[in-house]
């Protein structure tokens, strides 16, 4: 018995190093982005099913929503889902540079924009419009931004100065900018337990709209004039005084290796293609019915067989 | 007046006679220089001149970029190096992975390859069983030494063998190993090390785990620890030796491992980040180097303390210089570098769970895409989740520090020495057959169901649970908002933002004065040259604004940390009940992520500075507890009972005895409050703030790295003027306590 015992001793041992240090998978596997909120973290999933479906090996790596691109340019990860016109154009078409690719883009429409929740409108009826808004701006003030307003703004380095389209503008209110999306959410779901005004940063297709009742607030529509021409827009001594673009684009991102090395992969991340419908049914199944976002994939994928069978 | 009281009052007048000549004289001329500021503004800077700025930032980030792009070693470029580094350390992360909660077709083939040495061992000798077993493993060591030009044939044979276990159904066989084996063997280790009650404690928690679905998470954050805790345990021994034998080695690492512990942790993710592929690699790299000074140090400690008769009879028994180091100083050394070890489990698991931005996934990664969601109960069960874990490794490594080794081995038969490793074989053995037909013993069900004559009942949801907590904050602050927010507006309007604008507003030099006053007061020249060094540092630099925004945030926090916490402290070291009660609490507090305070924070106080001080305070206050407590405990009880046979009252003994004596430890225990404030800067920078903690959390995201680098070393730089000049008031007060 003893013998028997040193000798599967000996067998541990000599499997430790092995354990340590060997490699034995042939196919390398397919690296898929994962970002933190919801809709992405579906999404990813289901195109990694479908790849591995086909037979790929395919791993997930969570990461910062601006780093990524330089990752994925780098070739230290291969495919990015969602990426948004708003909040990355900037570091995507830097990464673009630097050698990723726009494997295309998706069938949705993006909007990035100030938000109310619809109670707001019983005690400022205007607020739909930056003027409305702008008439009972003192509804919105706190402590601090007495007698101005406050608009609860997006993390400073998401690359958008709303302190200037103020200015622009000419409006009551003054941005107070968030660290994180998630202060966003808490502020949203305070004020709105508790049915006080608040006006916020906000964008389209996420799970706020599942959850909470609102709507954008109008600005002047954009155009190249308006960031270029002064006298362009409500503000004849400014720039820059009109909103964000109603319909944002929201693109695929990938390693220029993948053509090469996993084609029939990269056909499918080229045909993979969501529309808002689709996205919003994808976060609800999470964020509504409580599934865990793996899950979530595979109820999307069964629900839109006919979808996946087209990439 | 009694001997005690007598020489605490002695201490005062002492101190009362020297003081108010230089400190008068420090606020007068701070005073003066403040009034010629509001009379004549603008002749006293309150910027450093643009045009003698140094950049530093731009200076920083293009080296960065040259490191990345064009730097070369020895004709190698750096990039290079690193991605090689990063490869390779890839493969551990994997395997652990594998054995962990992956799975994988090589665990099989290790399985096959034990077996195969127990019967060969069985029926012929151990040689032969060890041959046998290295042939059988020999795909695998081919598939990694030779990569790809491994022949196909050989190399997938592990693949293909998993394939035909599939058909047979014994999946189970290459599964990891299953989470019923890996909670007894914890339990195990927990009575080897504690007994019983440890067992229990480590059973518990491994329950918990599984009861709340987060024991995945666990695995998938535990690979990450499980590779870099003997990594930064082995470079920390190793740096530690080099330190007490070369006098040139300590003047380098000892400044840089002070440096090293006082940059917050955030800050490590930028540069790794930067250098290396972004991943579970760069999560594992900056938790090894954030986990590491500590070993060095308690190798350092080991090393010079071991008696000088160990190190003599070793000399006499003729020991080499090595021999002497590895038989005979390590050896004697051993609890100090097992509290070594505990120190960088729980520095790593600390560090992983916030690496999940750059890219580890596990618990830190569940955890903000919950707060994320505002899933804020979901987000308490792995707050809860990663107390837990934290407490369980602290137990066993302390434990294992502090086991005493058993006298009695040599009579002890080898199955009595051996027994917790044969049960956990049994164990092993019989939870991967049972993994054949039951999968819940190999990943824990998401829910407890109940399968019965009437069809399914949900026993336990932690989903249900988590629904339940979140509709409770949720009310709470719909109710307690009305009432807090008054106090908060009025603390905002009244203090806050006063003090703030007041830091903006003074001019620098005012600054440097009164910090190098104390320093010069406290340390001498060496520290107030230091002081002088690192206060440069970030004016020079153009961070003025920023550090300033740090220090009023964090003396506001330390204070409110002061104010809270010695009350507490003194309460506990009075009543043993409530020490009993409180003491746990602080180690849940220390250990509880403090991402999570942030979103109930913001609830309840929006988005301003009132939410940043009320985040840091949980976890900046422990400190000032414990060293109260502790500070009042030590006092020698001869002191205690003079004072009392003297009639002193409960609250005479109090401030005119306990208080004097116990000041020095409160004051470190200050400092410590200090660190782990700046420290958090980093993390309410997730709230929204414009100061040093925003710029190390900004940096990552725009990748401007020199930036996020100098803020880190600015964070850095303000704990070690705090610390030094606190730490010199202290000893010179414990001097003159005659307790130093």
């Amino acid at each position: 018995m003893k013998n028997v015992i040193k000798g599967i001793a000996a067998a541990a041992v000599i499997a430790m190093p092995v354990a340590a240090f060997a490699e034995a998978e042939s196919d390398d596997p397919i690296i898929i982005v994962q970002n933190n909120w919801t809709s992405q973290l579906v999404l990813s999933y289901v195109v990694g099913k479908v790849l591995e479906e086909k037979g790929y090996t395919v791993e997930y790596a969570p990461s910062d929503s601006q780093l990524q691109f330089q990752a994925i340019a780098d070739g230290d990860m291969h495919f990015q889902v969602e990426a948004w016109e708003g909040s990355m154009k900037s570091a995507f078409e830097k990464a673009v540079e630097n050698g990723m690719i726009d494997a295309g883009t998706h069938s949705a429409l993006t909007r990035e924009e100030w938000w109310i929740p619809n109670y707001v409108l019983e005690t400022c009826p205007g607020a739909g419009s930056w003027q409305g808004l702008d008439r009972c701006a003192e509804q919105f003030a706190t402590a601090e931004t007495k007698p101005k307003g406050r608009f609860v703004g997006p993390p400073a380095d998401w690359g958008k100065n709303y302190a200037d389209r103020i200015d622009a503008l000419e409006m009551n209110f003054e941005a107070i900018n968030v660290g994180q999306a998630a202060t966003l959410w808490a502020e949203l779901q305070s004020a709105y337990d508790r049915k006080e005004p608040i006006v916020l940063f906000n964008w389209t297709p996420n799970f706020i709209e599942s959850k909470f009742e609102g709507q954008f607030v109008d600005f002047p529509a954009p155009s190249a004039a308006c960031n270029e021409v002064k006298e362009w827009g409500p503000n004849p001594n400014a720039t820059g005084d009109c909103g964000a673009p109603h319909s944002g684009w929201l693109k695929k991102a990938a390693w220029s290796g993948l053509a090469e090395k996993y084609p029939g992969a990269w056909s499918v991340m080229q045909n993979v293609d969501f529309s808002n419908s689709q996205i919003a049914a994808a976060a609800l199944l999470v964020d509504v019915d409580g599934m865990e976002p793996e899950e979530a994939a595979e109820k999307w994928i069964e629900d839109n067989a006919d979808v996946v069978a087209s990439w | 007046m009694t001997d005690a009281t007598a020489n605490g009052h002695k201490v005062k007048t002492d101190a009362a006679f020297k003081m108010p000549s230089y400190w008068a004289s420090v606020f007068a001329i701070t005073l003066l220089a403040l009034l010629f500021h509001v009379i004549m503004p603008g002749v006293l800077p309150d910027r450093w001149w643009p045009e003698w700025e140094i950049p530093a930032e731009e200076w920083l980030t293009t080296r960065i970029e040259w490191l990345k792009s064009e730097a070369t070693i020895f004709g190698i470029a750096f990039k290079d190096i690193t991605r090689a580094i990063g490869e390779a350390l890839k493969a551990p992360v994997k395997w652990a992975e594998y054995v962990l909660y992956r799975g994988h077709a090589n665990i099989a083939w290790i399985w096959l390859a034990i077996i195969l040495a127990g019967v060969v061992s069985y029926v012929s000798t151990l040689r032969n069983a060890f041959i046998a077993c290295v042939l059988f493993l020999s795909p695998i060591f081919l598939a990694f030494f030779l990569g790809d030009a491994a022949p196909e044939a050989i190399t997938s044979l592990p693949k293909t063998l998993s394939g035909l276990l599939k058909d047979i159904g014994a999946k189970a066989l290459y599964g990891p190993v299953p989470w019923v084996a890996i909670a007894v063997g914890i339990a195990l280790l927990g009575h080897w090390i504690g007994g019983w009650r440890l067992a229990l404690l480590c059973a518990l928690s491994m329950v918990y785990l599984a009861l709340f679905n987060v024991w995945k998470d666990t695995m998938r954050t535990m690979t990450i620890v499980v590779v870099a805790v003997p990594m930064a345990a082995f470079i920390g021994v190793v740096l530690g030796i080099w330190v007490t034998r070369s006098k040139l080695a300590a003047r380098i690492i000892t400044p840089v491992f002070d440096l090293m512990q006082a940059v917050p942790h955030m800050a490590y993710l930028a540069p790794v980040a930067a250098l290396f592929a972004l991943g579970p690699v760069t999560a594992l790299i900056a938790t090894v180097v954030f986990a590491m000074p500590p070993m060095a140090r308690c190798t350092i400690l080991a090393l010079q303390t071991v008696p000088e008769e160990i190190i003599e009879s070793g000399k006499m028994s003729g020991c080499t210089r090595s021999q002497s180091l590895w038989k005979v100083a390590l050896p004697s050394g051993k609890r100090t570098l097992m509290l070594g070890i505990n120190q960088v489990v729980m520095q790593t698991f600390a560090m992983v769970v916030i690496a999940s931005i750059a890219g580890a996934q596990g618990l830190g990664h569940k955890l903000l895409y919950s707060l994320q969601q505002l899933k804020l109960g979901t987000a308490i069960e792995l707050g809860i989740a990663i107390s837990v874990v934290a407490i369980v490794l602290d137990r066993l490594t302390q434990g294992y520090a502090d086991k005493e080794t058993d006298h009695f081995a040599a009579v002890k038969s080898w199955g009595q020495q051996h027994k917790h490793m044969l049960i956990f074989l049994i164990v092993l053995v019989l939870t991967y057959i049972a993994a054949i037909w039951f999968r819940d013993v190999v990943i824990p069900p998401s829910k407890l169901v109940y399968t019965g004559a009437e069809g399914k009942v949900t026993l336990f949801d932690p989903k249900v649970l988590a629904r339940w907590m979140d509709g409770g904050i949720r009310e709470f602050n719909k109710n307690a908002f009305d009432y807090i927010n008054p106090i908060r507006d009025w603390v905002t309007l009244n203090f806050l933002i006063p003090v703030r604008n007041f830091f903006l507003w003074m001019p620098w030099p005012v600054f440097v004065f009164v910090v190098g006053a104390a320093a010069w007061r406290y340390g001498g020249l060496s520290v107030l040259l230091l002081c002088l060094s690192l206060m440069a540092s970030f004016i020079v630099t153009g961070f003025w604004e920023e550090t300033m925004k740090t220090t009023y945030l964090v003396l506001i926090a330390a204070l409110l940390c002061v104010l809270i916490g010695v009350p507490l402290g003194i309460w506990a070291a009075r009543s043993d009940r409530f020490a009993k009660i409180l003491m746990p609490v602080c180690d849940t507090l220390q250990t509880f992520p403090s991402f999570i305070y942030l979103i109930p924070a913001i609830m309840l106080f929006r988005v301003g500075d009132f939410a940043n001080v009320f985040a840091i305070i949980p976890y900046a206050m422990v400190p000032a507890i414990r060293y109260t407590y502790l500070g009042l405990k030590r006092i020698p009880q001869v002191t205690v009972e003079a004072a009392i046979a003297n009639g002193t009252t409960k609250w005479q003994r109090l401030w005119k005895v306990e208080l004097p004596v116990a000041i020095p430890e409160i004051m470190l225990g200050l400092n410590q409050t200090i660190m782990m404030a700046l420290a958090m800067t980093a993390i309410t920078a997730l709230i929204g703030s414009t100061d040093l903690g925003q710029e190390v959390v900004r940096s990552i995201s725009t990748q401007n790295f020199g930036r996020g680098i100098l803020a880190g070393f600015f964070i850095a730089a303000l704990g070690i003027i705090a610390d030094r000049i606190i730490g010199s008031w202290a000893n010179e007060r414990k001097k003159q306590l005659g307790i130093g």
